[in-house]
């Protein structure tokens, strides 16, 4: 094992892949070249000393507090809304109530990165961070945003523009930001866990649609109003954001008790002694990993993971267990009716209909079934045959299944599972 | 619902009128048209893709509207600060009068939310203009723009709970006077953050930069309301989940439909009496719904047999507390009420499972939780028992006090029933198609009666 103590997550994750333990060459190039321009900024902006204090105070202040204010452990893509405003405003900033600003791109990259830090030091001081993913992050798309900008505002040819076309120009700037922030974010992404780069950059992209333009468009709206109307409109604009943040915080909250209540639902059975301690568990991973192989995108994999949670709880309503809660060896119809009896009970329970309709037809043949369900008994019937058979059970549970693609397997998914198998060296996380 | 009362016809009417009045100077007043038309689109726009109101929200007047104003509140206080009083009341008709109503009367519900958001705007521009708002938007004069600012935003906070105030007396009879300074405060944190998002707009508005930075402003809004909506459908679907784990426990134990909720309740009404703070008499709440949820883990056939059990079959049911435990270890918001699920048959004097823990050792929690499940138990009917009156099972809890429960808790729930009687009905009893036990009995007849 390394000698770091691994992270505990919240959620189901597949264990990490096996190259987890050296740094892949993407993710160091992108360290090195953020670290490096950070230190680069931070040098010569000490040696020229700061170019209107005021101002890169007050932009410093509110990175700072946005970043002391952000929630950790949270899966959001951004989780400092109002630091990651305030740092694109600073670097669109072209002018402070009627007057040009002089602050260049090194500068800017120095105020975000100081500030950053200095903000962070809570975090660390409980143990939840720095994460040096998301601040190599935030420092190469500020100084994206502000090689793009300082230079056309520096020589002066904005100005003849007007108005109304430099705004529409800052928000064209900071959607090519957005893209450049997408395509980093889902690079170290694929470098840290080698999923498809596709379907996390389509992710990220999704993710871009909800706080990503509430934080482009605040720090257009910010850059913007400050030139207009001095510092004063910071404060008076940073109280809204802060609203959205709020509402994202408090919604975040409400699906990590939801996700956890749908666990101890699934539990349930388990408690029962209807099936194995962990297996639903194990079987929400492995179904999580497999989605993500198949390029399955966020939305699909929640509900694959809570069909996956959930796809024994028709078992609740059976008098007596099945022999150790394995029903990928009973007969077909006495398997679709514990399926319907589970699509039932998940019904009620609120979550999307899609779901439910997983569960119900968890046990139809692969021709019928959506996407997900077919993960969802492909990866069950492993985990059920892999179990019974010893050290070679992951081995021997492929090969049946492979043996079952006529009908009852679709051959992709079983394909599928056996890479996800591959890279984590064909071992089962078991429960502790 | 059907009719309105002739008073609240006459109120709105002449709230009608009053707005009439406010728009007549329109005609001989020189108005930039092009900015009231724009307004009046995007704020007809927003109102056509307002969000549904959550799933919940109902709570009254205050509620619905705060959470519906979102992105439209930020348009009409723009209005207010860049027009003059009569051309920001107009840019308010074509959305309200055009907006989606749910509940009828449609038209009198349409001419009244016109009126009153055009008597408002207008009254909001006017203290605005007053104070000389117009002249330091156009330079911005930052610190002293606020002030007119915020000036407006008391005035349309103040006028629009009056007459909200006004309409629930009329057309509900609703007691409203001590409910007014509530809903003023409740209106006016949210008021107060979109009039800064407005007063941003005004000042875009005017600058060089125009309109088009002006709209900017709108969209942190709008994903700000959108992520409140999905925080409440969230939240919904997690009350479902929560009703179907106690669902899923009342489907295997065919007498104890309802006992969960019931104890819940009772939970509460003890939990309230010994002054507890809200947030503890949520989970205490969640505690007694969820008390016997390890009885999943029972057998079926051991939780509907009929006739004595067996030693064996004993231990085996009395071992549901220890799985309600482990099934709602991850829980994380439950907290205190995990140790309530844990604890719940603990006896004071220490003869109690699973640990015979006795006296202060056992947690606050799960005492209250095991007198209210003893006190449901006693006044429902089960199989091997006719449900007894409220006198006669508090006469029996407080035998027991002392050695099984309690006192403290048992002269709470003798208090608090007192108070407020004990009305048994479940609200949302869904029978699910999967039990085949015998009907759910509810003698309301005996229990339905309060203590004496």
């Amino acid at each position: 094992m390394s000698t770091t103590a691994p992270r505990r997550e919240a959620r189901v994750r597949p264990s990490r892949p096996a190259s987890a333990g050296r740094t892949p060459v993407l993710l160091g190039a992108v360290h090195g070249l953020a670290l490096a321009l950070a230190l680069l900024a931070l040098g010569a902006t000490l040696w020229d000393g700061v170019e209107e204090r005021g101002t890169a105070l007050a932009f410093g202040l509110l990175v700072a507090v946005g970043e002391l204010a952000r929630w950790s452990g949270a899966e959001e893509r951004e989780s400092a809304p109002l630091g990651a405003a305030g740092a694109l405003a600073y670097a669109l900033l072209g002018e402070n109530a009627g007057h040009r600003t002089g602050h260049g791109v090194l500068q800017v990259v120095a105020v975000v990165v100081a500030a950053a830090l200095v903000g962070c030091v809570p975090h660390v001081a409980r143990g939840t961070g720095p994460e040096p993913d998301r601040l190599a992050r935030r420092v190469l798309t500020v100084a994206f945003a502000a090689v793009c900008f300082q230079p056309l505002h520096d020589q002066g040819r904005l100005t003849q523009w007007g108005g109304p076309a430099q705004a529409l120009l800052l928000v064209a700037l900071l959607v090519l930001t957005t893209l450049w922030d997408a395509v980093l974010a889902a690079a170290t992404a694929r470098a840290r866990t080698r999923w498809p780069f596709g379907p996390l950059l389509r992710d990220e992209l999704r993710a871009t649609l909800g706080i990503g333009s509430a934080v482009c468009a605040t720090g257009v709206v910010m850059a913007l109003a400050v030139a207009v109307a001095g510092l004063w409109a910071l404060p008076v604009f940073s109280l809204p954001l802060l609203l959205t943040q709020l509402s994202f915080r408090r919604y975040a909250a409400v699906r990590v008790t939801y996700r956890q209540t749908i666990a101890s639902l699934a539990r349930a059975t388990e408690i029962a002694g209807y099936t194995p301690a962990g297996h639903a568990r194990r079987v929400a991973a492995l179904s999580r990993a497999v989605g993500r192989e198949l390029g399955l995108s966020e939305p699909d994999l929640t509900v694959l993971e809570y069909a996956a949670l959930m796809h024994d709880i028709g078992q609740l309503s059976l008098l007596d267990p099945v022999p150790a809660g394995a029903t990928a060896v009973l007969p077909a119809e006495e398997q679709r009716r514990i399926a319907l009896l589970g699509g039932a009970v998940v019904r009620q329970t609120g979550v999307e209909a899609e779901v439910a309709v997983v569960v119900e037809r968890q046990a139809d043949p692969y021709r019928e079934q959506p996407v997900t369900a077919r993960i969802v008994r492909t990866v069950n019937a492993f985990e059920e045959m892999a179990r019974e058979a010893g050290p070679t059970g992951p081995l021997a549970a492929l090969e049946r299944l492979r043996l079952g693609t006529a009908r009852d397997y679709q051959p992709e998914v079983v394909e599928s599972l056996a890479r996800v198998l591959s890279r984590a060296g064909l071992t089962l996380p078991r429960s502790g | 619902m059907g009719s309105v009362p002739a008073w609240a016809r006459a109120y709105v009417a002449a709230v009608a009128v009053l707005a009439l009045v406010c728009l007549a100077p329109l005609t001989h007043l020189r108005v930039p048209w092009e900015i009231v038309a724009l307004l009046a689109v995007l704020y007809a726009g927003c109102e056509r893709v307002a969000l549904p109101p959550g799933p919940r929200g109902g709570g009254g007047a205050g509620g619905a509207t705060a959470q519906g104003m979102g992105t439209f509140l930020p348009v009409l206080l723009a209005g207010a600060f860049l027009l003059a009083p009569p051309a920001a009341a107009l840019v308010v008709l074509p959305g309200a009068l055009l907006a989606r109503v749910e509940q009828r009367p449609r038209g009198p519900r349409r001419i009244w939310r016109a009126a009153q958001l055009a008597v408002a705007v207008w009254a909001a521009s006017r203290v605005y203009g007053a104070l000389g708002g117009r002249a330091a938007l156009v330079a911005p004069d930052f610190p002293y723009a606020l002030v007119p600012a915020g000036a407006a935003v008391l005035t349309y906070c103040a006028v629009l709970t009056a007459l909200d105030c006004g309409i629930l007396a009329l057309a509900e009879r609703a007691p409203v006077r001590g409910a007014w300074p509530g809903l003023f405060a409740r209106s006016l944190a949210p008021v107060a953050v979109h009039g800064l998002a407005g007063l941003m707009m005004a000042v875009l508005w005017r600058s060089p930069y125009g309109p088009v930075a002006a709209l900017l402003v709108l969209l942190p809004m709008y994903v700000s309301c959108w992520v409140f909506a999905q925080y409440h459908r969230e939240r919904a679907a997690h009350q479902a989940t929560i009703r179907a784990l106690v669902q899923a426990v009342d489907i295997k134990d065919g007498y104890t439909r309802g006992h969960s909720e019931r104890v819940g309740r009772a939970s509460v009404l003890i939990a309230r009496e010994l002054g507890m703070h809200d947030e503890r008499v949520e989970v205490l709440r969640f505690a007694g719904i969820l008390h016997d949820v390890g009885k999943l883990g029972v057998p079926t056939r051991l939780l509907r047999k009929d006739g004595p059990l067996t030693p064996e079959e004993r231990r085996v049911i009395e071992l549901h507390p220890e799985y309600g435990h482990e099934m709602v270890r991850g829980i994380g918001f439950l907290g205190e009420a995990r140790s309530a699920i844990l604890h719940h048959h603990e006896r004071l004097d220490g003869s109690g499972y699973p640990y015979g823990l006795a006296g202060p050792q056992i947690p606050e929690f799960a005492r209250v939780v095991a007198v209210a499940d003893a006190f449901d138990a006693m006044t429902s009917t089960r199989s091997y028992s006719r449900a007894r009156p409220v006198p006669a099972a508090l006469d029996e809890l407080g035998r027991c006090a002392g050695t099984q429960f309690d006192p403290r808790m048992v002269a709470a729930l003798v208090r608090a029933l007192d108070r407020h009687g004990w009305h048994p009905a479940v609200t949302a009893d869904t029978a699910p198609a999967v039990a085949s036990g015998r009907p759910p009995a509810h003698p309301s007849g005996t229990v339905g009666r309060g203590a004496p």
